[in-house]
């Protein structure tokens, strides 16, 4: 994130890419669970895959650890073609979603597993697991067997043995899921620092956004085998280029709408004689049927009529207090219900709004965006 | 605890008695002073000194040990190769014809067996003798060893496997550091088991066995033609104590084993949750 504004190398037509994925299609039976993808992956990124359960995540990183082979296209890393080269002979480590620890060994074994196989002097490989030890703050469990650990604790043995190879590649399949947030947050960042420090390339699987949002140089937002965007995180979020993408990211308010007139701004009929302005995401033609999507947070809420021409007036249906923020749900005499998320600056002050308040809603030109797809 | 209901003691009680009287006639004889076998005259334990002062038993017993080891250490490999090449992930071509295969031995007729070898060593000009018997031996002990192995398996996390290949092991090491210690206790009760068989036969070691070694089992049930004595009693007694050991200490394993899987299963289901 430090650099985030000088690392951009997917921008770049000269940089070469460390994994290129190149339409690949992956089958299982007459199931199509990766769908003709393309995508490349630069050194010292750290790649987000994010889509719901199912959509082959697993099995995209399978294939890049060479656990399974593309029906169909090519992968290669750093400019070798991975087809028939084994899982031992690649330079990547894999974090598993089941973490797959070895029962019988103990936690210290695990990690030095892999370190022993590379035929690393002893004491390199004791110097080694005990920095792995003490960065995912095992140092007490070292003697431990896995059935003696906490999911938590296991999911950072699995974390250190994947890690402790240093590979040029390291694939986490939900490396996060089982920790607490503040652990959570605290490997988050410590990934990150290991990242910039050793160069590892990072693809990571995870379900929840705001990881994906911390960590990643960029997102990728799949859907049934496909990627619906690849892209960074801001633009994943505030430029979305589907229905889909916007709605899985983050909260949004979609109001489909009719394509009135082009401008800068384009004007939406979205009821009977009412107009909103929004900015264009591709080619729109007049007429055509859109979806607006909003973010609650971008809506302000007032009881005076706002100056914005994007202005509705609806009635509070539910309050939601979550601490930081409050969120009003405000239905429309239209129909629609508007979700609206305001932050809360002073300390349980008298409430501003309750149940069934007639209030205004309003957003600025550029706050929506009009998809079309 | 449920209590028993007199019908359980007394179907508990018949069972047992019709498992266990003859065996235990048997032991009860073999400490007899009288050398009428059916005459009890007091307690003796001199047909166990007979028993160790007599040649041809002991080779017997030298033979038939030799062989349930060796036979049973071939077959524990092999039928741990077999099992683990058909629980392998991603079916070959024949995979249920295989399986059905190392199978159909376990169901076939001992004499078939034995008679079927028995054809073989001829045919190729084998002499009889404590390699044939070994041979056979490893034949149907092996599907035994693969059947125990194979349910092992079953229950075998190959993402195990995966990480180990990951972490840089080719695919025998990952079989030797990671599968097999963990199937360990699975093998070993299907040694056990083998070596047992071994012990036991009496069959298809008739078949294959030549003039120049004789298993124990074929020695007594030779020797018996002759009449019952003492002495038989007493080294069947041997032969029951040492089989029983074997079981025990078999299904301890096996007991071990299912522990083990139960909190293999209860880690992954943490694990998810
Ligand atoms: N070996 C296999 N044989 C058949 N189908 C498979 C196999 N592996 C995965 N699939 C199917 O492929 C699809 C994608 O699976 P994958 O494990 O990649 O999902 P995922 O995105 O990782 O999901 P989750 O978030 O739940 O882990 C699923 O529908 C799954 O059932
Ligand atoms: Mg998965």
């Amino acid at each position: 994130m430090v650099n985030e504004a000088a690392f951009h190398p997917w921008d770049d037509p000269d940089a070469t890419p460390l994994i290129r994925i190149e339409g690949v299609t992956k089958t299982f039976g007459d199931f199509t669970a990766i769908d003709d993808v393309s995508l490349s992956i630069y050194g010292q990124e750290f790649f987000a895959l994010l889509g719901p359960s199912g959509c082959g995540k697993t099995t995209l990183m399978r294939m890049l650890a060479g656990f399974e082979t593309p029906s169909a296209g090519r992968i290669t890393i750093d400019g070798t073609d991975m087809a028939g080269v084994p899982p031992n002979k690649r330079a990547v480590n894999m974090m598993f979603q089941s973490y797959a620890l070895f029962p019988h060994l103990s936690v210290w074994d695990n990690i030095a597993f892999g370190l022993k196989r590379d035929g690393l002097d002893r004491d390199l490989v004791g110097a080694r697991v005990d920095e792995m030890l003490k960065l995912t703050q095992l140092g007490k469990l070292a003697r431990r067997k896995p059935h003696q650990l906490s999911g938590g604790q296991r999911q950072r043995v699995a974390l250190a043995r994947a890690m402790a190879k240093g590979p040029k590649l390291l694939l986490l399949d939900e490396p996060l899921g089982a920790l607490d947030k503040k652990l959570r947050q605290e490997t988050q960042f410590e990934l990150m620092d290991i990242q910039e420090k050793t160069g590892t390339t990072f693809v990571i699987v995870t379900h929840d956004q705001e990881e994906a949002m911390t960590v990643a140089s960029r997102v990728a937002v799949m859907d049934q085998g496909r990627f619906m965007q690849v892209d960074t995180p801001d633009r994943i979020y505030e430029a979305p280029n589907s229905v889909y993408v916007a709605d899985f990211i983050g909260d949004v308010n979609l109001v489909p709408a009719r394509v009135r007139q082009l401008r800068d701004a384009v004007m939406l009929d979205w009821a009977e004689g009412k107009r909103f302005f929004a900015k264009p995401v591709g080619d729109l033609t007049v007429g055509q049927e859109v979806t607006l999507a909003i973010r609650p947070e971008k809506i302000a809420i007032s009881r005076e009529v706002p100056e914005e021409p994007n202005r509705v007036k609806g009635k509070i249906l539910d309050i939601g207090y979550l601490g930081n923020l409050s969120t009003y749900h405000v239905e429309l005499p239209e129909g629609p219900v508007i979700k609206c998320e305001v932050g809360n600056r002073s300390r349980l002050s008298r409430r501003d709004f309750s149940w069934d308040d007639e209030v205004w809603l309003s957003w600025s030109d550029t706050a929506g965006l009009v998809l079309s797809s | 605890m449920n209590r028993l209901s007199w019908f359980n003691v007394v179907s508990l009680t018949l069972g047992f008695a019709f498992l266990y009287i003859p065996m235990v006639i048997l032991v009860i004889f073999s400490f007899n002073e009288s050398k009428l076998v059916t005459v009890w005259a007091g307690f003796s334990t001199k047909w166990y000194g007979e028993v160790i002062r007599n040649e041809a038993f002991l080779d017997a017993a030298w033979v038939t040990l030799r062989v349930a080891f060796f036979s049973a250490t071939i077959a524990t490999v092999l039928g741990t190769m077999a099992a683990y090449a058909m629980m392998r992930r991603g079916a070959f071509v024949g995979r249920t014809l295989f399986s059905g295969m190392i199978y159909a031995p376990l169901v076939m007729p001992e004499v078939i067996t034995g008679l079927s070898l028995l054809l073989l060593f001829i045919a190729i000009g084998l002499d009889r003798g404590v390699l044939t018997i070994i041979l056979a031996h490893t034949t149907f002990a092996m599907c035994y060893v693969s059947v125990v192995v194979s349910s092992r398996l079953v229950s075998f996390d190959n993402s195990l496997e995966e990480a180990a290949l990951d972490l840089g092991c080719t695919r025998f090491q990952a079989f030797m550091s990671v599968t097999l210690p963990i199937i360990a206790p699975a093998v070993i009760a299907g040694w056990l088991l083998a070596f047992t068989l071994s012990l036991d036969d009496l069959v298809i070691a008739s078949f294959t066995a030549g003039p120049s070694a004789t298993t124990l089992p074929i020695k007594i049930f030779s020797s018996v033609r002759l009449g019952v004595s003492p002495e038989i009693n007493a080294l069947s007694t041997i032969i029951i104590g040492i089989v029983t050991v074997g079981v025990l200490v078999a299904s301890v394993l096996s007991k071990r084993q299912i522990a083990q899987a139960r909190r293999d299963e209860a880690m992954a289901d943490q694990a998810e949750g």
